[in-house]
């Protein structure tokens, strides 16, 4: 079964290491012989594609939706990329391309996106070695339907140089607040830099985030298995969450006031305010659920509300009915935000 | 503090950038940071785009001056500088420029090259991890023929003849086998 992950959405905040670990993701690129890639084919040729990716992927039928992207609203579009089940890259000139979603939505695949066939995985908290059994089984059962483009020496054949080999990206997203306060981020994603992975700010640029979200993922696809690669992250998101707690503990001992003053704070202008642009929302959401985690916040909170908000405050969910303007946007996120609160 | 754009509305984002070594600070408006796209998820795919171009487009110690002076138009066409992609009409230098593969024949057109490129991109050059199907299971019958003329060097040796026929037999099958496969 593809689907087994149904005991719990990848959309809360319930999966292990959750303190820290917001999601894990894994995505495989893959193209097919006979086949020019997307960068190079035509509108008829993207869609001779889609027809014999149908036709032989007849098995996806049961547990996943198929869409043509043009057929989806440009915000319907704006939607499935703020919760992250489809690329940016999926986003733009939609024409052949589609989506097939799994019911359960952990899992989609997207067609000509900058490859034939982008398979990807998204659940809560860290669950590596769970989402790779079951995107390798996936990979699998389409492998013994439509032929790869795979070579002996280079492994998997993609369009960008950088995905050759495996295919694989792995990456989790995490929440670092007490590392960004103290200051010590810096160094530690620097550090991470020299192990061939990528770090970056989830919103906001550079090395800084807004919500202090990182996402940190593998760079290298050629020379290491899907195993030593996935090891290799896990071994080191532990560390990572390992400084995090560490700097939660210090801080808390050492500022405990200030830092309770702060989420309490915090969680009173996400509480009572009328206006709330999406950065100062994830800047107090941030702190609010920082203040869970460390028992800090004098409200009692469901654990959700965290990755349940971080996707619902964005401009394409508030705005379905495409007829907000920015005020008007920041209003009903402050009311979304009091509400869920 | 007001917006370092437009310098009308109240600066909500402040963002750090670090440009040649020097921190930079900027504070932008909700609507202008939106406008610079300054809260992009993506940013940073943009820019491996742009990268490979330049190393691609550095063609590893290939002298493109050098190469025009020293070369007639004849030469040139035949060098793999000018081989365009029987699979997607790709040319090397659209691959340098775009930094994307045409299709997957662009891999062995350009195979030459490939070492050098992966090398930097990966520090590696071989692929390692999993196969597909069809290579898995090439894999799993020479496990299997190996086994069994293991065995039948054993039958030979104990004179088991009768024994010894009947793996030849089931070798030769699967030999077979594999040949089709591999012609599919
Ligand atoms: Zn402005
Ligand atoms: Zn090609």
């Amino acid at each position: 079964m593809i689907n087994n992950l149904s005991d719990q959405d990848w959309l809360n905040d319930s999966g292990p290491e959750k303190d820290v670990i917001l999601s894990s993701r894994i995505r495989l690129a893959r193209n097919f012989n006979d086949f020019k890639f997307p960068n190079q084919s035509s509108k008829d040729e993207k869609d001779a594609l889609l027809s014999e990716m149908c036709s032989k992927l007849d098995f996806l039928a049961a547990d996943y939706k198929f869409t043509l992207m043009e057929e989806l609203t440009e915000n319907e579009r704006n939607i499935l990329q703020e919760e992250h089940l489809i690329s940016k890259e999926h986003l733009l000139s939609p024409a052949g391309k589609a989506l097939f979603l799994n019911n359960d939505q952990h899992i989609s695949l997207m067609v000509n996106e900058e490859d034939h066939l982008r398979i990807q995985i998204l659940h809560a908290g860290l669950s590596f070695e769970h989402l790779w059994e079951i995107i390798d089984q996936l990979d699998d059962q389409i492998d013994a339907r439509l032929q790869y483009a795979f070579s002996e020496k280079w492994g998997y054949l993609t369009s960008c140089p950088t995905n050759v080999g495996t295919g694989i990206r792995v990456s989790a997203m995490c929440h670092l607040p007490a590392l960004s306060i103290s200051g010590r981020i810096d160094n530690i994603l620097g550090t991470v830099g020299k192990f061939g992975l990528t770090v970056r700010g989830v919103y906001g640029e550079g090395s800084g985030s807004v919500g202090e979200i990182f996402q940190i993922s593998n760079q290298i696809t050629l020379g290491h298995s899907e195993h030593e690669i996935i090891e290799n992250l896990t071994a080191i998101i532990i560390q990572i969450i390992n400084e995090e707690r560490k700097s939660r503990e210090y801080l808390v001992r050492n500022n405990f006031l200030e830092l309770k003053d702060n989420v309490n704070r915090s969680y009173g202008i996400l509480k009572y305010a009328y206006q709330l642009s999406e950065t100062e929302a994830l800047k107090y959401l941030s702190r609010v659920k920082f203040g869970l985690d460390c028992n800090l916040l004098a409200e009692k909170l469901d654990n959700n509300f965290f990755s349940e908000l971080l996707f619902k405050i964005r401009p394409a969910h508030l705005n379905y009915n495409n007829d907000l303007n920015q005020n008007n946007l920041n209003k009903k996120r402050a009311e979304l935000i009091r509400n869920k609160l | 503090m007001l917006c370092d754009n437009c310098h009308q509305n109240e600066a909500a984002v402040h963002l750090t950038r670090i440009i040649n070594g020097k921190k930079e600070e900027i504070h932008l408006c909700e609507e202008c940071a939106k406008d610079n796209a300054k809260l992009n998820t993506d940013q940073n795919d943009l820019s491996v785009q742009s990268l490979l171009a330049g190393i691609l487009n550095n063609n590893f110690g290939f002298d493109q001056t050098k190469f025009y002076q020293q070369n007639t138009l004849e030469d040139r066409q035949s060098s793999s500088e000018f081989e365009v992609c029987p699979g997607c009409g790709l040319s090397y230098q659209e691959f340098a420029s775009k930094g994307l593969f045409g299709c997957s024949q662009c891999f062995n057109t350009f195979s030459e090259r490939l070492d050098n490129l992966f090398k930097r991109i990966h520090g590696n050059v071989r692929h390692s991890g999993k196969k597909v199907h069809y290579l898995k299971q090439q894999e799993a019958t020479v496990i299997e023929i190996n086994d069994l003329k293991a065995a039948m060097e054993k039958a030979v040796a104990v004179e088991n003849f009768e024994k010894a026929a009947e793996l030849r037999d089931k070798i030769h099958a699967l030999q077979k086998n594999m040949e089709a496969d591999g012609n599919d």
